[in-house]
């Protein structure tokens, strides 16, 4: 279950006066958890979620600006500069403009949220996001009324992302949402993990996290978020549409062109640990799955 | 001259001990990979690093004939260790990727057959068996002339060996792109171009 613990601050937001305000804002978190759990199954998610080491979260990561290897972003992503830092968001809102990230995660409620990331690569891990929904983002700039999709653009910074000299894709990453999905509950911005700022290597300093999507759904260091009505330009599907498709849900009955996704390695359980059989919709189905009533799942993919 | 050098040194050098270091790559990597020292997922690393080492070692094979042809360095009495070494590499590769890996048998089987960088890299593994088991002295003159038509299978099993991972990378990447270039060059190197036919004039 989605643990809605103490809302953390940033590191250097940590102050006597900001112990104040989190009591504060734990009072009221506390109260929007009760409300939650009235609501019931909308938080439902999988039970018993243990989670991975911060050494695992924080070593194996997928992010190829900063190289194509698993321990290269950890190694390389330390040039990143992420003070200060602009969101841009435009596109179909009332208020367009460049948030600046002390103004978005100001006025930010954030949560616990626990949990698995599946990989379209065919492995897990588990993960204790520090986030916000998204949707409480998208409330604050309005929406607007003919907006269908939401597109995200990662930073592209050859000075600082030693991956971008190579075209391993069409630079700079971008991702994108149906506004329906990017305005579920399950659909967070994270700007931590296990209480911390986030790694630059995760993603820092926001990052998008969709947990019944494979991960590279996930955009890193978003600076742009933009409405618009035409589904957006994403960035593996460019790269092979047959392969990765607009919406990527874990499905262990859609198999990738070229391997099986029915089961996954687990990250964390050493050299002799034992696959897990993958979950519809990484077990997030139970709050997802009406999304997509009606919709071919083999087709949109 | 370089190469009179390298011929001189490795004169008195047998192939034997490479016997005895191709086995410490795989044995670091299983301490590696029992203490932590392979990262997180250390079953991918050691399944990387096996086929990698592989691959390496299928690459210098192709270049022992080259080096002695236009480089006049002898290192032909290497290259049965060489290769054997490599098929070593590649047996463990599978076999990491079968038993730490994939696991499960019916999942391994619809791979092999559904999946082409799997298929591939299998072909190039089954191929590499009837080479592996002739490489001794006794094959070599109970097959005599036929020994060395056997062994050209290499020309198509380490091109396989390069496809095998140039396809299994995700986005558009270097590194393979850069051992298949190699490969192909190695190849080519072997071309004869039909020779002139001489004009033997008497007189």
């Amino acid at each position: 279950m989605i643990r809605l613990s103490t809302p953390k601050f940033r590191d250097r937001d940590v102050t006597d006066e900001g112990a104040y305000l989190n009591r504060r804002q734990l009072i009221a978190a506390a109260a929007a958890g009760a409300g939650l759990g009235l609501a019931g199954p909308a938080f439902a998610a999988p039970q018993g979620l243990e989670p991975n080491s911060f050494e695992d979260v924080t070593n194996y990561n997928n992010y190829y600006e900063f190289g194509t290897g698993k321990r290269d972003p950890a190694e390389n992503a330390h040039t990143l500069t992420t003070s200060p830092w602009t969101v841009k968001i435009d596109g179909m809102v009332d208020r367009p403009g460049d948030y600046q990230l002390e103004d978005i995660l100001g006025q930010a409620q954030i949560e616990e949220r626990i949990y698995r990331l599946r990989c379209v690569e065919g492995w897990s891990m588990v993960i204790p996001w520090n986030g916000f929904t998204l949707a409480s983002l998208l409330d604050r700039v309005g929406v607007q009324s003919g907006a269908k999709y939401v597109a995200f653009e990662t930073l592209a910074r050859p000075s600082e992302m030693p991956g971008l000299r190579y075209q391993v894709l069409n630079w700079p990453y971008r991702e994108g949402l149906r506004l329906d999905e990017a305005m579920h509950p399950l659909t967070i911005l994270a700007s931590g993990l296990y209480g911390k700022d986030l790694p630059n290597q995760n993603g820092a300093p926001l990052r998008l996290v969709v947990p019944w999507k494979y991960g590279f759904k996930g955009i890193k260091s978003i600076v742009r978020i933009t409405l618009q009505d035409q589904e957006p330009f994403t960035s593996w599907n460019d790269a092979n549409a047959r392969e990765y498709g607009f919406y990527s849900n874990v499905n262990p009955q859609v198999d990738h062109p070229r391997w099986s996704q029915a089961t996954e390695r687990v990250i964390g359980a050493g050299l002799f640990g034992s696959r897990r059989e993958t979950e519809m919709f990484n077990g997030y189905g139970e709050e997802v799955a009406s999304l997509y009533d009606g919709m071919d799942l083999k087709k949109n993919y | 001259m370089i190469a009179d050098r390298i011929n001189r040194a490795t004169r008195k050098v047998p192939a034997w001990p490479l016997y005895i270091l191709g086995a410490l790559p795989p044995l670091w990597l299983l301490w590696q990979g029992l203490t932590g020292g392979l990262g997180v997922d250390p079953v991918k690393e050691m399944e990387h690093q096996m086929g990698l080492w592989g691959l390496w070692l299928l690459i210098a094979g192709l270049c022992v004939t080259p080096l002695q042809r236009f480089a006049g360095i002898r290192l032909i009495k290497y290259r049965r260790a060489i290769g054997l070494t490599a098929f070593f590499y590649i047996f463990l590769h599978l076999l990491i990727w079968l038993v730490l890996d994939v696991q499960i048998v019916s999942q391994i089987i619809a791979d092999i057959y559904k999946r082409p960088y799997i298929t591939i890299g299998m072909a190039a593994f089954v191929l590499l068996i009837p080479l592996t088991l002739t490489s001794n002295n006794w094959s070599i003159r109970r097959l005599g002339p036929r020994w060395r038509q056997l062994h050209k299978l290499v020309y198509v099993i380490v091109p396989l060996g390069g496809l095998h991972f140039f396809l299994l990378v995700k986005g558009f990447q270097l590194e393979p792109l850069i051992y298949l270039a190699v490969i192909l060059a190695l190849l080519a190197l072997r071309i004869r171009l039909p020779r002139r036919k001489r004009t033997v004039t008497a007189g």
